[in-house]
């Protein structure tokens, strides 16, 4: 069994839906990764993502870019980024999803890299740039690892085509709320609702549904569950948050932010 | 040898389709709609028609005599994309995927620019074709090309200079990636190189193959099947493959020359092909320039089109079948180049053509009076001259 999808489970279990948050490892720096990793953990959220920093970012917006510059700056590389998920390991079981671009795995070889980050406790991939029909030296070394596989879908993406996604994918299934990269959305469209709608019917209760670019806010987060989602994903507002904050204070001020958007995945 | 439409858009390993799920159906739709009017009369006919009437096809093969005398070898025929409406191969492509863009009732175009060639090329497609563009161009190479940036304003297009990254063309590339997710449903994509997710590859190395099909025509006009050798400058790859694609299957030997900047053992060029590793950038599996990592690497050429840590995924493949040999030329080495087709020929070629011009030179000398090299000079060099005249006083300086 996965922690992610055990995670899941208990979440059923306890009538909530997740709060998946998502950070730049290394971003502001190592300790500061581990500081907002303590502050999900005491807020509530249920699953983190760790991205992993790519020189060339180009499904992210200016607060995801900004973030993974910093990093790779201050030095982070693949063993690094091994150290911090082995620490963050002696802390915490939270599922950890690791979040970046086909090329670092590519460079490495796909076994070589997921197995080395499954090893420190790595539970899912996601590549923003694997497109399902590249996959399958993807696919196959997540098999081998017992990785789950986290595909993105989009709100263009056909029903058809949502099924043969959400067929590779294990853990959950990532829909791309908006058109456009990561960053923040003062507001979302009706085509964000369908698109919700579609996808439910396509997998059928089959994988949990996450949801994520450009939520903010509480209000937007019970909207897009309300319609459907299993889970939210927010990652640019817990950013913008920790570019604001003290070192000193990020624990907390994450913590409580994390608070505030996990009230929103609790069923009345 | 020719691999005319390659499944799946994989040349070899090369190719593909690594990009964001929202891109997918954007990719689709593209290739649909170039399947449907590549080979149809009325499209063809009317790129004909623009490629001939606007652009001013079909372009001189020029004996450059002076030249050849002074070099003392092959004769040297420079095939003069120079010549072309903006000054530079790039035209034969955006008014390509201009008139499909048309027929895919797209109105916005966006597109990404390094030297300032392929933004300038594709406002005046539009501008002609009555498009709307918008041009990302890395603020450093807004910097060394502003007669480009300001060509572009005249021709109605809107420039971003681009402050992430690396200021270059990888980041342009970036943004404009940024643009056409955000805009998927309503804007065309025009690209400028052989690069990119497929069909972008196949279709750009389909409206320059004009070059080396009308190359193939003018040797036989002089009495010869085809030329012996073959030199072109090698950024994204495009004014290359349109001079090799349609000679694949002749007795030519063929060299795609890139930059080798300031030597290609210090970091300061961009010689993918020579010396870079396989892997996967702007949607496309091809060889790049990274770390051990796979992080992208910084890249410097004194010619700003050729500042790029990659390549056409189908010369990857080119290279890896050896049937093209690729190779650098210094910086140095193309600025002389440059001198020395402007003394013997009263020609200022493109930085970027100075690096084709400079092999070609360098293998001449090595190759009987009796044959054959075609240059293509894919671009005019009037955007340079600023860059040469600093290079050269920073040059003279340096050596006293
Ligand atoms: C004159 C000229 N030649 C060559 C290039 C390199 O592009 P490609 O390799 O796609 O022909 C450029 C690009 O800007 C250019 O302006």
């Amino acid at each position: 069994m996965s922690r992610i999808k055990d995670k899941f489970q208990e979440l059923k279990r306890k009538k909530q839906k997740a709060l998946i948050a998502y950070l730049v490892a290394g971003y502001p720096n190592e300790k500061g990764t581990i500081s907002a990793v303590r502050g999900l953990v005491k807020g509530g959220a249920d699953i983190i993502e760790l991205g992993l920093p790519f020189s060339d970012p180009l499904a992210d917006g200016p607060i995801i870019q900004n973030a993974s510059y910093l990093s790779l700056r201050k030095g982070m590389n693949l063993t690094k980024f091994v150290n911090l998920v082995k620490k963050i390991r002696k802390e915490t079981q939270i599922p950890l999803v690791l979040m970046t671009y086909a090329n670092l795995l590519y460079r490495n070889g796909y076994d070589k890299f997921v197995s080395m980050v499954k090893k420190v406790g790595i539970d899912g991939l996601i590549l923003a740039d694997m497109a399902v029909e590249e996959s399958k030296d993807f696919l196959n070394a997540a098999h081998r690892n017992n990785v789950d596989a986290i595909f993105l879908i989009s709100p263009n993406t056909s029903p058809q085509r949502i099924t043969t996604i959400a067929n590779a994918s294990s853990g959950f299934l990532y829909l791309v709320s908006v058109f456009g990269t990561t960053g923040i959305q003062q507001q979302f469209k009706q085509y964000t609702l369908e698109a919700i709608k579609t996808t439910k019917k396509a997998i059928n209760g089959k994988i949990p549904l996450g949801v994520g670019f450009g939520i903010s806010t509480k209000d937007q987060a019970r909207f897009i569950l309300r319609n459907g989602a299993d889970a939210i994903i927010v990652g640019s507002a817990f950013l913008r948050l920790i570019e604001k904050t003290p070192q000193q204070k990020i624990e907390t001020k994450i913590a409580s932010f994390a608070k505030e958007l996990k009230k929103a995945t609790i069923l009345e | 040898m020719k691999l005319e439409y390659p499944k799946n858009g994989k040349f070899g390993e090369f190719g593909g389709r690594f990009i964001p799920e929202t891109l997918v159906p954007a990719v689709e739709e593209l290739e649909e709609a170039y399947l449907r009017f590549k080979d149809d009369i009325n499209f063809r006919k009317e790129l004909d028609y623009y490629l001939t009437q606007y652009a001013g096809r079909p372009t001189p093969l020029y004996f450059a005599k002076n030249l050849s005398e002074a070099t003392g070898g092959a004769k040297i025929y420079l095939k003069r994309e120079d010549l072309l409406h903006g000054g530079a191969h790039k035209i034969n492509n955006t008014l390509g995927q201009g008139l499909l863009a048309k027929r895919m009732k797209k109105k916005r175009i966006i597109a990404e620019t390094g030297a300032g060639q392929h933004g300038v090329a594709t406002a005046m497609a539009c501008a002609a074709l009555g498009l709307q563009s918008e041009v990302y161009m890395g603020y450093k190479d807004t910097q060394r090309q502003k007669l480009n940036v300001f060509r572009m304003k005249l021709l109605g297009s809107i420039v971003h200079p681009v402050k992430e990254g690396t200021q270059a063309l990888k980041d342009a590339i970036n943004e404009a990636i940024r643009d056409w997710i955000t805009n998927v449903k309503t804007t065309y994509y025009l690209l400028g190189s052989a690069v990119g997710p497929h069909p972008y590859p196949v279709m750009v190395r389909d409206f320059q193959s004009v070059i080396g099909k009308e190359i193939l025509t003018q040797m036989s006009e002089i009495g010869k099947k085809s030329p012996d050798s073959v030199v072109a400058c090698v950024g994204g790859g495009s004014n290359a493959i349109g001079t090799f694609y349609p000679l694949i299957d002749e007795d030519t030997e063929m060299f795609g020359i890139e930059a080798g900047g300031e030597g290609i053992k210090t970091d300061h060029h961009s010689a993918t092909l020579a010396i870079g590793s396989k892997g996967i950038l702007h949607g496309m599996l091809t060889y790049l320039l990274q770390d051990k990592e796979g992080q992208i690497s910084d890249t410097h050429s004194i010619a700003a089109g050729l500042d790029y840590p990659g390549v056409g995924p189908e010369h990857a493949y080119l290279k890896d079948i050896n049937r093209v040999k690729y190779d650098t030329v210094s910086d140095n080495d193309a600025v002389q180049a440059f001198l020395l087709l402007a003394k013997h020929e009263g020609i200022i070629p493109a930085l970027e053509s100075s690096h084709a011009v400079a092999h070609a030179i360098k293998i001449a000398r090595k190759m009987p009076k009796s044959e054959t090299i075609v240059v293509t000079l894919s671009g005019r060099g009037d955007k340079d001259v600023e860059v040469v005249e600093k290079y050269l006083s920073e040059n003279v300086k340096n050596k006293r």
